[in-house]
């Protein structure tokens, strides 16, 4: 309504969905997925679709192309492209309509592509199917495309298989195929989800400066507000099904009118924000003040880890040198490949070192057990097993799905301590209060349970045996922000109540400020850049420390540099300043 | 069917009794506080199963009749099926002979039901033997991997080569055409199946964050394999065995058919084929016929059962 082409013209919607209900048949009978659901995005505009999982933001994503699956199905209102109801379509008419006039962009690049065809041909095959050009001319055109993507090379890259490609090289031949036959309407479900921050960044930047070029209209789909934010002219926000609100970006985040935009905006970790300023205002409990950090438990000196494969020797980690005091917490930050994860391995003693020392250290300053000279194969049963404990990334994948969250909780008991079974479930119950998880929630299988009560599952595991030392390996990572701001807080309170000293790996800036003493920023297995978490955050010296803080998406109104950058991102390319 | 229900009715009462039963597991009550959710017995998982898929329920149903059948049968059944009388054979079926009599005057019912006994302990004999040898061979190699590993595949391989009838053929032809034989050489044909299953599934989950979990607290190897990974392959291993049973009952009584493994007179589901399969030109079809329409059932049983079976053992699947 307020983006208008020329002067005081009425805008045509180039898609417009209203009213709007998806079903699912399941085995637990019909299931609502979207409910009454109005959208509308204007010509030459990108509208942005946030909420969390189970939200109901990729199924109608996937209801305007019908790409439902089997058991889902539109049972009422209309979607309409161009004044066409897409709903009324043959599926041959579709057809035509799908790839040519809307074109979609895949969560997981490398799974959208079809891994035995090289992603050349791919492009070429969209080209041929649409009869854009003749077979004879479609390669040549299908490496303009892939060097319109900024692959470079793109004449021999024709030739590569997904496999070979980057995550983010992958995403790209994405936006070539879909961009492919110059598309109206582009649809990109959680295009950089899964990449890493500056290829996020770039993907984003080229994708969004494409479809301005083009003038065409997307809609983004994005568990990510800040993302949402720094790309699109209007933003709407969907809970289980329902629109809750929308608006333009500024003012949707600055003032948000619904309690649940609120909560949303609130849980979104960025500058200057406050681990306990996550949360609403009613759940901020008056936690336990942390102790400054005491003696040194942890020092890691001269670490290194090498990979040996057919293609030569890689060094994963190299030199790597820190010490970690009582009830402190610190963060490694890097990218993939950056060697934070085998790191957190080697100091969890699951993946051996190939050199360096791994020093705990007792009550006595002076004594220290060297555990990274015990094999990882055999540190399972060491009498140091229970003082390093790990808390790892899904905390679905990280518990047997044949154990109940009593039985996950109670492993490293058995494993660990001398308890009978009366003490084992004693401490389980004392446990699960710890973490808050409520105590009838115990006989669960891990299936039973939600996203956030796996992760308390998987922390009050891992502080059973009282460690000292904590590795935490992306502990958020898979979460949706409000739970990972209660998990977020949790872990804070535990620090504060238990002393444990915390290694907290992670790729995200902005939880790494909230909950960090100190951080060591990592690139190709070295520590680039290292210090007090304040000041490397704010005054980074080294270069990538510097490109990683500004590749993170920011909200509007929290940083004003973030936003005169939005700003000229979001005029026509020929106006940019 | 009336054997069908006597047991899901007595499951009903191990379904009430959540409290004494969680406890005893070992399961918490802390507080005393009540369960929210109980975790339903076997049984009581058995028939929710039953009850949302109706061929599941079927298999079940014939199952429980066939191990009655195996059970009780032959202390009901009406004439002794040993006992020849040449003065009424080939006698088609009657109200007094159901399945009518056979060359000697036997009661072909009362043979079929007293061969059930027979027909499912070779089998599920057998099929319990590869079991337990396939999966240790399968979790060893998988788990250590190595040359282990391909010792172990490379001697399945070798086993899987052959034509398997035809092994298990040599093997009693070699051994001696006894009981125990068809036994040991209906599970020797079946091992590399298991062995085969096992080693991926534990592969597949032996790098899995729950068997690094486990790993940090403080499980050792064996316990890891032993109540980590090995559960974990249960669910794919159940339709496994239930279509193992069906090819070992087959290939028993193939066996018995060629004139290896069981001897007459011993009422045989694959001997009664094979004797009756010479009055069939003479229009006496009820000698074959019988017994291999409940081989047929047997096999069609188990391999339905199969789903029903994974579903029972596969936490995931509850609600």
């Amino acid at each position: 309504m307020n983006m208008m082409t020329g002067a005081g013209q009425p805008q045509v919607a180039a898609l417009d969905i209203s009213k709007l209900d998806v079903n699912f048949t399941t085995r637990r009978g019909e299931v609502n997925a979207v409910k009454q659901l109005e959208l509308s995005v204007p010509r030459g505009t990108v509208l942005g679709v946030v909420g969390e999982s189970g939200s109901g933001k990729s199924v109608s994503a996937y209801a305007v192309l019908q790409l439902l699956e089997a058991n889902g199905r539109v049972t009422g209102g209309s979607i309409c492209f161009d004044g066409i109801n897409l709903l009324e379509l043959s599926s041959t008419e579709l057809k035509d309509i799908r790839g040519r006039e809307i074109a979609m962009i895949f969560q997981n690049p490398r799974a959208a592509l079809n891994p035995v065809r090289s992603v050349g041909r791919q492009i070429a095959d969209v080209l041929v199917a649409h009869s854009r050009v003749a077979r004879s001319q479609s390669k040549a055109k299908a490496v303009e495309l892939l060097q319109q993507v900024e692959i470079r090379d793109a004449e021999s890259r024709y030739h590569a298989y997904p496999f070979e490609l980057s995550g983010g090289m992958c995403q790209r031949v994405g936006i070539a195929l879909a961009l492919a036959c110059e598309p109206r309407l582009l649809i990109a479900d959680e295009p950089t989800t899964g990449l890493d921050i500056t290829t996020q960044n770039s993907v984003m930047e080229l994708m969004m400066t494409l479809v301005r070029q083009r003038q065409m209209s997307a809609i983004l789909i994005t568990h990510d507000l800040a993302l949402a934010s720094a790309y699109c002219d209007e933003v709407v926000v969907m809970r289980d099904g329902r629109r809750i609100e929308s608006g333009r970006p500024e003012q949707l985040f600055n003032h948000p009118v619904d309690a649940y935009t609120r909560k949303l905006v609130d849980a979104t970790p960025h500058k200057g924000k406050s681990v306990r300023q996550l949360l609403p205002a009613a759940q901020q409990q008056s936690a336990v003040v942390k102790a400054a950090p005491g003696e040194v438990v942890l020092s890691v000196k001269h670490l290194a880890r090498e990979f040996r494969s057919a293609s030569g020797t890689v060094q994963a980690v190299k030199d790597l040198s820190f010490d970690l005091r009582k009830g402190e917490c610190l963060g490694l930050v890097g990218e993939s490949g950056s060697g934070k994860s085998t790191t957190a391995l080697m100091v969890a003693r699951l993946l051996d070192t190939s050199a360096g020392s791994i020093q705990l250290f007792g009550d006595n300053p002076q004594e220290y057990v060297d555990i990274a000279t015990i094999p990882s194969a055999k540190f399972m049963r060491h009498d140091q097993r229970a003082r390093v404990q790990m808390v790892f990334q899904d905390a679905g994948d990280s518990i047997d799905p044949r154990h109940t969250a009593f039985q996950a909780i109670e492993q490293p008991l058995r494993g660990l301590t001398r308890q009978g079974r009366a003490q084992r479930r004693a401490r389980v119950a004392e446990l699960a209060d710890l973490v808050g998880l409520p105590q009838h929630l115990l006989n669960r299988f891990p299936h039973q349970l939600s996203g956030g009560q796996r992760a308390r599952v998987n922390i009050a595991r891992a502080v059973a045996v009282s460690p000292d030392v904590l590795v935490l390996d992306e502990p958020t990572a898979a979460l949706d922000v409000s739970i990972q701001a209660v998990v977020l807080n949790l872990l804070a309170d535990l620090q504060a109540q238990l002393g444990l000293s915390y290694l907290f790996i992670s790729h995200d800036l902005y939880v790494v400020r909230m909950l960090c003493d100190r951080v060591m920023v990592m690139c190709n297995g070295e520590v680039v850049e290292s210090g007090d978490t304040g000041q490397v955050m704010n005054s980074p010296v080294h270069a990538y420390t510097r490109q990683l803080l500004s590749a993170m998406p920011a909200l509007p109104g929290v940083d004003e540099a973030t936003d005169a950058a939005r700003s000229n991102r979001l005029r026509p390319p020929s106006l940019r300043l | 069917m009336q054997h069908g229900s006597p047991d899901s009715v007595s499951s009903l009462p191990q379904r009430e009794i959540p409290a004494t039963t969680v406890n005893t597991d070992g399961k918490p009550v802390a507080g005393g506080a009540s369960i929210a959710v109980p975790q339903s017995s076997g049984m009581g998982q058995l028939w929710s199963i039953a009850c949302a898929n109706p061929l599941s329920l079927v298999a079940f149903a014939l199952f429980f009749l066939l191990i009655a059948v195996a059970i009780v049968g032959p202390s009901l059944v009406p004439y002794d099926p040993l006992a020849s009388n040449a003065s009424i054979a080939l006698q088609p079926p009657s109200a007094e002979h159901w399945f009518g009599t056979d060359n000697l005057g036997r009661d072909v019912f009362s043979r079929v039901v007293v061969a059930t006994r027979l027909d499912l302990s070779i089998s599920v004999m057998a099929v319990v033997l590869s079991l337990v040898a396939g999966s240790v061979l399968g979790a060893i190699a998988g788990y250590a991997g190595g040359w282990l590993d391909a010792l172990v595949s490379r001697v399945m391989d070798t086993i899987m080569a052959f034509p398997l009838f035809v092994l298990a053929m040599g093997i009693v032809a070699a051994l001696g055409n006894t009981i125990e034989n068809i036994i040991y050489a209906t599970a020797i044909i079946n091992i590399p199946f298991y062995a085969r299953l096992i080693r991926s599934e534990v592969r597949i989950r032996r790098n899995s964050t729950f068997a690094q979990a486990a790993f940090i607290s403080g499980m050792s190897h064996w316990r890891v394999l032993l109540f980590t990974l090995l559960p974990n392959a249960l669910p794919p291993m159940m339709v496994q065995m239930s279509l193992n049973l069906g090819w070992a009952i087959l290939n028993a009584a193939g066996l018995s058919f060629i004139g290896l493994g069981v001897r007459p007179p011993t009422p045989e589901w694959g001997i009664m084929v094979a004797e009756g399969a010479n009055f069939i030109v003479s229009g006496e079809w009820w000698l074959a016929v019988f017994p291999g329409v409940t081989l047929m059932l047997a096999v069609f049983t188990f391999n339905l059962m199969g789903d029903g079976l994974r579903d029972l053992v596969d936490p995931r699947q509850r609600q």
